[in-house]
């Protein structure tokens, strides 16, 4: 067989599939992320425990209320938008004006509380959700077998980035949220209700975590702290891509994924920190991020 | 004059009043320091030391006339931060007994503690085999299982049933290596072949990278050399990738509460070696039965560990008449240990409890009667032939000529 660098092509054709399904997890909470830094300035550290919530949703939608996971798809990240919108408005709009130091702070005691009531409640290890029975079984691509429902991943993601980006970037409403960034005075003079819009934008950017989590339940155990250790390595993702920009957080996240997948094959003991020293690199070279405007 | 006579007389009083938290000298204290919130959490964790409040209170509450109290605490699985506990209990609470929860590395690290305090430790939690070997001391009991009795069961149970060639898949940290190190050895031994392995990150949120290289290999046996929610979700995604196909998935460390997460229809047919399980007799299905009825689910080998080892140190201690730590290690490796632990086990030269370890393989979901009817027996190992011989590592134990 024909190998590159001593590694056979099928194997390394295989890590990039794989690397391309963790780069649509990747890219799909990055862009959230992005959008709340972009519009918000906030730094939302419960972006992690927003994933786990979505996941629970679809988790708790199946076992109390035999809601299917493609019910769960639209009704977990609509539910968890609401809390977030709750959230934003009961809490985070207080912290606007100041350092963001301070929105930092309360995301993140809010992942850690969120992350702890889980914990208490269902303990630590986990439960299974299925994998939809449509989506069951493997496809044959040649160099690899690629379980049906990872490629499926893969489709949602990129719609779902494609549909943010052209919202944001082509639409009167993604140009509304864009105007709010810049100028929200000026806007609500307009007579654009901007807290409204704010707080719309929170809950948008969390269902976006939410419905990572739903794609993710298949795959991984439900747990409480299955977002902990995601939402830094996502914000390493958004910094690279530049904080606040779309583009540069879609981008970056699958083209990390793919880097990561390769450092398995190569040096599997780097992978869990091959995107820190690309986020280090990235930082040393060009501090705005790969695709930044600031 | 009078002022500095105050001042005197009050420095004095504070300074009584001051000698720090209840040294404990009439009371006999116990410490627990476990993963309370992390991955191990459902292993032992809080229910393990409710469990160590239950043998306090079997036992009678009272020893040598002392009542027992029961401290706990969470390592979050850092060396560094159950050390520290253990230290400061030693030295402000008058620890008498320290039950190490999971995770190898912290446990090594308490282990060097308790040479330097004097205080006995019973290793509950973690596999590392080198706690009764480099890492061994005067004062440390590795009471439940270990990666060489893991090794012995599993690796040799999935090699006799045809898994010559293994491949695998190993979690980066001390724990990780020593069972894959042992498991290696048996099936070397049993003139099978390592293809090959490759070291995960403690933690890993996604194996099917790995899982690829698994494949590629060619070999017949998956080796899971991990636990917890790392063992469960690869082999999930094992299943997922349709690789259990075509290669035997080997669980060297899985407890029921990992097969509950999982659910038959995913680990059914999976060998595994367990010290202990609920429905083994009538005994633990009484344990089994009273931990049900407080938690909503069966106790693991290492809860039922927990309140066997509270027993045999208050038994010892009761023994010798005094909590001397000297005085109850040396009767500890003397006595018998009869309980719903375990029958017939004892404590040898470095430390190793050495007792039954039963190979299991987990039931299709047709053979399961009952709630939490997970195992059926396979092989019932004596203890000698799960831990096997002395090494020789240990300077408390030399290997016999």
């Amino acid at each position: 067989m024909t190998t590159v660098f001593g590694i056979p092509v099928a194997a390394i054709l295989g890590q990039l599939m794989l690397g391309l399904v963790n780069g649509s997890f990747y890219a799909m909470l990055s862009l959230g992320l992005a959008v709340i830094f972009g519009l918000m300035r906030v730094v939302n550290f419960a972006h992690g425990a927003f994933y786990t919530l979505g996941a629970f949703a679809a988790l708790l939608g199946l076992q109390w209320l035999g809601i299917s996971y493609w019910v769960s798809l639209l009704l977990a990240p609509l539910a968890v938008g609401l809390v977030g919108v709750v959230v934003e408005r009961l809490l985070l709009r207080h912290v606007y004006g100041l350092d963001p130091l301070y929105g930092l702070l309360l995301t993140f005691g809010l992942a850690l509380i969120c992350q702890g009531s889980l914990h208490q409640v269902f303990g630590a290890t986990g439960q299974s959700y299925p994998v939809p029975t449509a989506l069951a079984g493997v496809v044959n691509l040649g160099f690899m077998f690629l379980p049906v429902y990872r490629a499926w991943v893969i489709v949602v993601s990129l719609a779902v980035c494609f549909s943010t980006w052209f919202v944001i970037e082509r639409t009167r409403l993604g140009a509304t949220l864009r105007a709010a960034t810049e100028n929200a005075p000026l806007l609500q003079a307009f007579g654009v209700n901007v807290p409204l819009l704010v707080a719309a934008t929170y809950g948008g950017g969390v269902a976006l975590a939410a419905l990572a989590g739903v794609l993710a339940s298949p795959i991984v155990l439900v747990n409480s702290h299955m977002g902990s250790s995601l939402v830094i390595v996502v914000f390493a993702v958004v910094v690279i891509g530049g904080m606040g920009s779309i583009v540069g957080s879609i981008v970056s996240g699958l083209v990390l994924g793919v880097v990561e997948g390769f450092t398995k094959v190569i040096y599997p003991e780097a992978s869990s920190v091959v995107i820190f020293l690309v986020m280090a690199l990235v930082l040393i070279l060009r501090p705005t991020g790969l695709f930044g405007k600031d | 004059m009078k002022l500095r006579m105050l001042t005197l007389a009050t420095l004095a009083a504070l300074a009584a009043l001051a000698s720090g938290p209840t040294l404990g000298a009439d009371e006999v204290v116990i410490g627990d320091i476990d993963d309370m919130s992390g991955v191990y959490a459902d292993v032992m964790g809080a229910a393990g030391v409710e469990v160590v409040k239950w043998a306090v209170a079997d036992f009678g509450g009272t020893v040598l006339g002392r009542k027992i109290t029961v401290l706990s605490a969470d390592h979050q699985n850092k060396p560094d931060i159950g050390a520290a506990k253990f230290r400061e209990w030693a030295d402000q609470n008058g620890l008498n007994l320290l039950l190490g929860g999971s995770n190898t590395g912290v446990n090594i690290a308490m282990a060097k503690v308790a040479a330097v305090k004097h205080v006995p430790i019973f290793n509950i939690g973690p596999g590392g085999a080198s706690l009764t070997n480099e890492d061994c001391t005067a004062y440390s009991v590795h009471y439940t299982y270990d990666t060489v009795a893991l090794a012995n069961g599993t690796a040799t149970a999935i090699v006799n049933a045809g898994g010559k060639t293994w491949f695998f898949l190993t979690a980066d940290y001390a724990f990780g290596t020593q069972l894959q190190a042992a498991a290696s050895k048996v099936v070397e031994a049993r003139g099978g072949k390592v293809l090959g392995a490759v070291r995960v990150p403690l933690g890993a949120a996604d194996f099917s990278s790995f899982l690829l290289q698994a494949q590629a290999s060619g070999a017949q046996v998956l080796g899971l050399s991990n636990a917890g929610t790392d063992f469960s979700n690869s082999l999930k995604a094992a299943n997922e990738f349709g690789l259990t196909k075509t290669m035997k998935p080997a669980a060297l460390l899985a407890f029921d509460t990992d097969i509950h997460s999982l659910g038959l229809p995913t680990a059914q047919g999976l060998y595994l070696t367990t010290a202990w399980y609920w429905d083994l007799n009538p005994e633990t299905r009484a344990f089994g039965k009273r931990f049900y009825a407080k938690f909503n689910r069966e106790p693991t080998m290492d809860q039922a560990g927990a309140y066997s080892a509270t027993l045999t140190y208050l038994k010892a201690v009761k023994a010798v008449g005094t909590t001397d730590a000297d005085k109850v290690m040396a009767e500890l490796k003397r006595a018998k240990i009869n309980d719903l632990f375990t029958t017939g086990g004892y404590i040898r030269a470095d430390g190793a409890m050495i007792h039954d370890m039963y190979v299991m393989q987990v039931k299709t979901p047709q053979e399961s009667k009952y709630p939490w009817d997970y195992y059926k027996v396979v092989k019932k190992m004596s203890g000698e032939e799960a831990f096997g011989p002395i090494t020789g590592l240990c300077p408390l134990a030399p290997a016999p000529k």
